[in-house]
């Protein structure tokens, strides 16, 4: 019998290393140590309900698990066989407990092709993962492919970047295959960086030998002897489990020279990123490796042709990587049933914001956006109305009840304004303002642009300072068209996909929240309640007492009135701090 | 070959040319502001930053910049649609939205790309208000940098990195508050800066502008105490006319010197002088080593390098401290003039140092460093009081009402004003080499030089080396501009000198000083310094004397003053030493 705990970096925080130790030591009191294994793996990707716990063999689905209750687990289902009904999944609509994760919505729609291995292994272990056909790919190739067998494969299966672009994969190694130099370098890009998408660190934590092994796979295609991983200083587990995955495959001999025998010199170096976002482009990516500014340059000359050190570089994403030994076991043909047209296999989302279940999860390309947000992720929080979903990322769209019946693949996405990028999708309410939206999103830009180019230097700048101004109330309508004016011109001018993309959220708003926009501009007023500046505090003069409660405790002594008689609110004096709501016992104060 | 359509019109290039290269082969001319390229001197800036020569390509989803675009065959550009002109004209005004509307008052007034640019575009107001960047203004003795007008072309720090390997500015901050800086925003005069002001030279705007000293000068001439002397460097008579709408290339000593004079100088003198009196100190100073060398003393080291410009020297002590020797302890002809000056002809006129001003009127700007150093001074008063930049003068001869054009031909005073076309030509990359190789020769042989034009040593190349037959003793030489070039140069000696060079010339600027950080802009206008070259050899060719050893004037002071070249005397007025300046740029 094996235990299986999440050791993934939320469930981490949730003290799940306490759950192993009380765990080990509940088994050890009952004499079971050597009869059951307790492991702690990688992320699960229902985060919402970490930390989790799961039985193996039987798919026993413990959530919300803290260390106390190891000890219950130990005594009830492992020496009783009985069930800790308290800490299985309960079903929001059925209101029944789940136990096996199979059965769950969260997971009955999920393919998990790159993070087959989180939650299942130890991502410590290379003997774990060995035992899931690790390394059995590179094998393959090694022994039974020759690259350009590889690349076809990969090309057949139709795989494209996960990191956001979408180009596809096989072609990219070609181009590096034939670029002919005394070395060529295949780096991952694990400089992760969009808000809230966390599928990279993921796979590093949960499965860091399918990246290894990935790598390796690339190098024997395009040619190159060299790996780097360009991680983000910010993942330290990631690190730390990338550093022992690579340590181990060197004892077998699946990393340095001569591996499996077949003459094929490889081995893998990770380098530090310092957490610049422009960083995940991929020029900017190289620059920083190489001790240069983090700064983006024109393509062409594309990475394959000169990267690194100026040498032919093939650049591929995390969960890109992820794909690959799964595609070289399974075939191309395996691999290209699943998903759409254009786009094939499965996406890994980070699913965020407004939504029940929050977390990590890998669905085949063509799903809708309403299966992701009310199947997998049993629906908005709290009964609300859905309002929009942001994928793709600061880059990306907001895209609204119209497209929850659009398949979900990168041209979609594109057609629809907003794009796949990394996959991060935040599910938006009713209680979200989409120009507060556009102006968070541009925030970050703002913050992460490089500063090269003109467009993105000073255009993001004007966009949110634009966007403020609206917020603020003071926006006119002559505003809402240079505002589109403006984006137009980023997106049409800027050097790098951040600049080119960074306009999509007030784009995408601005076409489908026209109304909202004009509603800040016009009416002055914020249907969400979301800025501060549009909202008025009033007194009901039927409904006040004259109790002086709000006046007493007006911090900025905005409300005058005469006791026993109804008060009044100086709205240029109030700043809407909300004090005197929480003491009204008469319901006389409202917000308009 | 490719074929392409720019605005409707077939063009035919070569495969690699950019659009924005193809559009000007055919007439057409797309706006750039970053962008920047000395054609056949190495030197190109396309960071592709500034967006402004975007253009439309047919098939494409976004705006090509024209600048870092390849053609391709079959290609389909526009680079005046409405989609285009709406573009340029907005990143015009971002880029406008973030700058100073001080152009009244802006030094670059007149002279800036950016102002031509939003000029050329129509821009009448500016649609987007919000923040501007604001840094704190800093200064060495020679550049002003005010950030607030920077544009982020970047060509400044291309300059700096590629060209002159100095390293001293560079992007820094991310996003609104990216700027070029030194590192840690620390002072450009605590940085490895070494003045040569090349940054200057390629700013499109007035955030990097050199420090003028016109109001010094002009108060030095209106103190009835003071007697004022000024000496012109070569390469300002070739460049000055430029500031009066002359073509490129337009020798103007004779109306410099009348207009010198109509300022109110009181004696015009010429640095050219004193370039003679520098061959014949680095020259005898160059035999002295080969003798040395050539009789086994391993004591003194070869090669030797020149030491007129001011940045080089800067650049090697503060690169290279380990290599002090090797350069020639002679000082610049700018310091030569001013030690002559302020000794033996205030000694003559009977004056005390204090009441002489020595102003010397430069293509550089490292000059302005140069004349301040500690060891050019007398009690704290410096040999060369203020020197001014080709362009400060002719906004001084502008300031007073002087049109250089109009100006008759007139001599420069006696004697510190007679000089050799050997001293003309260090105005461009070889000339030095080439005057020292006229004298060192008959020096050297004792027999007259034959032919003395040393076309090898001519020419825009950032790096040119010949062998001179000194009668069966040949002389290996090399000429270099920019830095990147001295600094693998001097690399190489360090390693052993395996070319075996005997004397090296280096100049920090393109072309030599004809392409100084204080000429007239060229733009990126190559043919503007290569005119500027050809001028300097017409002027060489028109000479009656071309050999330093040969100039009366420089011959009589020997005999009056000096001695003999590297005596006594010489030793204490023409020669300096160098300093380990390495520690700050460690401490950086």
């Amino acid at each position: 019998m094996h235990v299986l705990v999440c050791g993934g970096t939320g469930c981490k925080a949730s003290q799940s290393h306490e759950i192993v130790e009380n765990l080990k030591s509940a088994l050890v009191e009952n004499g079971l140590q050597d009869e059951v294994q307790v492991i702690t793996t990688g992320c699960f990707g229902f985060c919402e309900k970490g930390p989790i716990v799961k039985m193996m063999p039987d798919n026993t689905f413990y959530t919300q698990v803290k260390p106390e209750d190891a000890r219950t687990i130990v005594e009830e289902h492992i020496i009783k066989g009985r069930k800790v009904t308290n800490l299985l999944y309960t079903d929001p609509e059925t209101n029944e407990h789940v136990s096996d994760s199979k059965h769950m919505g969260f997971y009955k729609k999920q393919v998990r092709i790159a993070l087959r291995n989180c939650g299942f292994i130890d991502p410590e272990n290379i003997e774990e993962f060995i035992s899931r056909d690790g390394y059995a790919a590179l094998g393959k190739c090694l022994t039974e492919l020759k690259p350009e067998d590889v690349i076809q494969e990969i090309k057949l299966s139709g795989l494209r970047g996960r990191g956001g672009g979408g180009f596809p994969t096989g072609l990219k190694w070609e181009i590096a295959s034939k670029n002919h130099a005394d070395q060529k370098y295949v780096v991952c890009n694990a400089d992760e960086g969009d808000p809230g998408a966390f599928m990279d660190r993921s796979i590093m934590e949960g499965d860091p030998h399918t990246i290894v092994e990935a790598m390796a796979i690339c190098g024997y295609a395009i040619g190159a002897t060299k790996g780097l991983v360009y991680i983000r200083a910010e993942y330290p587990l990631a690190i730390e489990r990338l550093q022992i995955a690579i340590k181990q495959a060197r004892e077998y001999g699946l990393l340095g020279t001569n591996i499996l025998g077949s003459g094929f010199d490889f081995d893998i170096e990770l380098r530090y990123g310092a957490g610049a976002f422009v960083c995940g482009e991929e020029t900017a990516l190289i620059h920083s490796m190489e001790g240069k500014r983090g700064e983006p340059t024109f393509k062409p000359p594309f990475p394959a042709v000169s990267g690194y050190l100026g040498k032919p570089t093939n650049v591929n994403n995390v969960e890109t990587f992820a794909n690959i030994p799964v595609i070289i076991n399974r075939g191309a043909d395996w691999f290209n049933k699943i998903g759409t047209e254009k786009s094939k296999g499965t996406k890994v989302f980070a699913l965020a914001g407004q939504i029940n279940n929050v977390g990590l999860i890998e669905v085949p390309m063509g799903i809708t956006l309403r299966e992701v947000i009310y199947e997998i992720g049993g629906g908005i929080k709290d009964g609300k109305e859905f309002k929009a979903v942001q994928t793709g990322g600061p880059s990306g769209g907001c895209l609204t009840t119209k497209h929850l019946d659009t398949p979900i693949d990168y041209d979609n996405l594109i057609a629809a304004g907003s794009m796949m990028g990394s996959g991060g999708m935040v599910v938006m309410d009713e209680t979200s303002c989409m120009v507060s939206i556009a102006k968070f999103y541009l925030e970050f830009t703002c913050e992460e642009s490089c500063g090269k180019c003109s467009p993105c230097r000073i255009g993001n700048k004007r966009l949110c300072e634009m966007l403020t101004k609206i917020s603020k109330g003071n926006g006119t309508m002559e505003d809402l068209y240079e505002l589109r004016n403006l984006a137009a011109v980023i997106k049409d001018t800027a050097l790098c996909g951040l600049g080119q993309t960074s306009p999509n959220p007030v784009l995408s708003t601005l076409d489908n929240f026209w109304d909202e926009y004009v509603e800040h501009v016009v009416d002055k007023k914020c249907r969400a309640g979301v800025c501060k500046s549009l909202m008025r505090y009033e007194i009901d003069q039927s409904k006040c007492v004259g109790c002086t409660a709000c006046a007493r405790n007006c911090p900025v002594n905005a409300i005058k009135g005469e006791k026993k008689m109804p008060h009044t609110i100086d709205t240029e004096v109030c700043i809407k701090c909300g004090a005197c709501i929480e003491r009204c016992k008469f319901g006389a104060i409202s917000i308009k | 070959m490719v074929k392409l359509t720019i605005d409707n019109k077939l063009v035919e290039v070569a495969e690699g040319t950019t659009i924005l290269k193809a559009a000007r082969q055919a007439g057409i001319n797309i706006p750039t502001l970053c962008y920047f390229e000395l054609d056949g001197m190495k030197f190109e800036n396309k960071p592709g930053g500034c967006r402004v020569c975007v253009v439309e390509v047919e098939g494409r989803k976004n705006l090509a910049p024209a600048c870092a675009t390849d053609v391709m065959e079959g290609m389909v550009v526009h680079t005046h649609s409405a989609r285009v002109v709406n573009a340029r004209k907005t990143v015009v005004e971002l880029i406008l939205s973030d700058h100073p509307n001080d152009c009244l008052q802006c030094s670059k007034s007149g002279d800036c790309e950016l102002q031509t640019l939003a000029q050329k575009l129509g821009i009448r107001e500016i649609p987007f208000k919000g923040e501007q960047s604001t840094y704190k203004k800093d200064s060495t003795l020679s550049i002003e940098r005010d950030m607030d007008k920077c544009v982020m072309c970047r060509r400044c720090e291309t300059m700096c990195n590629s060209i002159q390997s100095v390293g001293a500015l560079s992007a820094v901050n991310r996003g609104f508050e990216a700027v070029v800086s030194p590192a840690f925003e620390q002072a450009l005069a605590d940085s490895s800066c070494i003045n040569c002001g090349q940054c200057v030279q390629v700013c499109p705007v007035g955030a990097l502008t050199l420090v003028d000293n016109v109001g010094d000068v002009m108060k030095a001439i209106a103190d009835p105490k003071k007697t004022v002397v000024v000496q012109t460097a070569p390469a300002v008579r070739v460049a000055l006319g430029e500031e009066f709408g002359m073509e490129p290339g337009s020798i103007v000593t004779g109306k410099m010197a009348a207009a010198l004079r109509r300022l109110g100088f009181d004696y015009v003198f010429d640095t050219d002088w004193s370039a003679d009196l520098t061959i014949m100190e680095e020259g005898t100073e160059l035999l002295g080593r080969i003798g040395k060398v050539l009789g086994g003393d391993t004591s003194v080291k070869l090669p030797i390098f020149t030491s007129c410009c001011p940045g080089w020297v800067s650049f090697y002590e503060k690169n290279f401290p380990d290599m002090l020797e090797y350069p020639s302890t002679a000082k610049s002809p700018q310091q030569m003039f001013g030690a002559v000056a302020k000794n033996y002809w205030a000694e003559k006129l009977g004056i005390k140092r204090e009441d002489m001003v020595v102003v010397s009127i430069m293509p550089c700007l490292a000059k302005k460093y140069e004349a301040a150093r500690d060891e050019f001074k007398v009690n704290g008063n410096p040999d060369v009081d203020f020197s001014l930049s080709t362009r400060e003068l002719a906004h001084m001869i502008k300031q007073c009402n002087l049109n250089l054009t109009e100006m008759p031909d007139e001599d420069f005073d006696s004697p510190l004003g007679e000089s050799t076309g050997a001293a003309v030509i260090f105005g461009a990359t070889g000339g030095v080499m080439e005057a020292a190789v006229r004298t060192a020769y008959e020096v050297f042989t004792k027999k007259p030089l034959e032919n003395i034009n040393f076309l090898a040593l001519r020419g825009v190349d950032g790096v040119k080396t010949a062998t001179v037959d000194f009668a069966g003793t040949p002389i290996n030489v090399a000429v270099v501009y920019g830095l990147n070039n001295a600094r693998a140069i001097m690399e190489e000696v360090r390693n052993g000198n395996p070319r075996q060079f005997h004397a090296v010339e280096v100049m920090a600027c393109p072309g030599g000083c004809i392409g100084g950080a204080g000429q007239p802009y060229h733009h990126g206008d190559s043919g503007i310094i290569r005119k500027r070259m050809d001028a300097i050899y017409r002027e060489d060719e028109g000479k009656p004397i071309r050999k330093s050893h040969e100039n009366p004037s420089v011959i009589a002071i020997y005999e009056e003053y000096f001695g003999e070249p590297c005596g006594h005397k010489s030793h204490e007025l023409l020669h300096t030493h160098y300093f380990d300046r390495s520690k700050k740029v460690e401490k950086e």
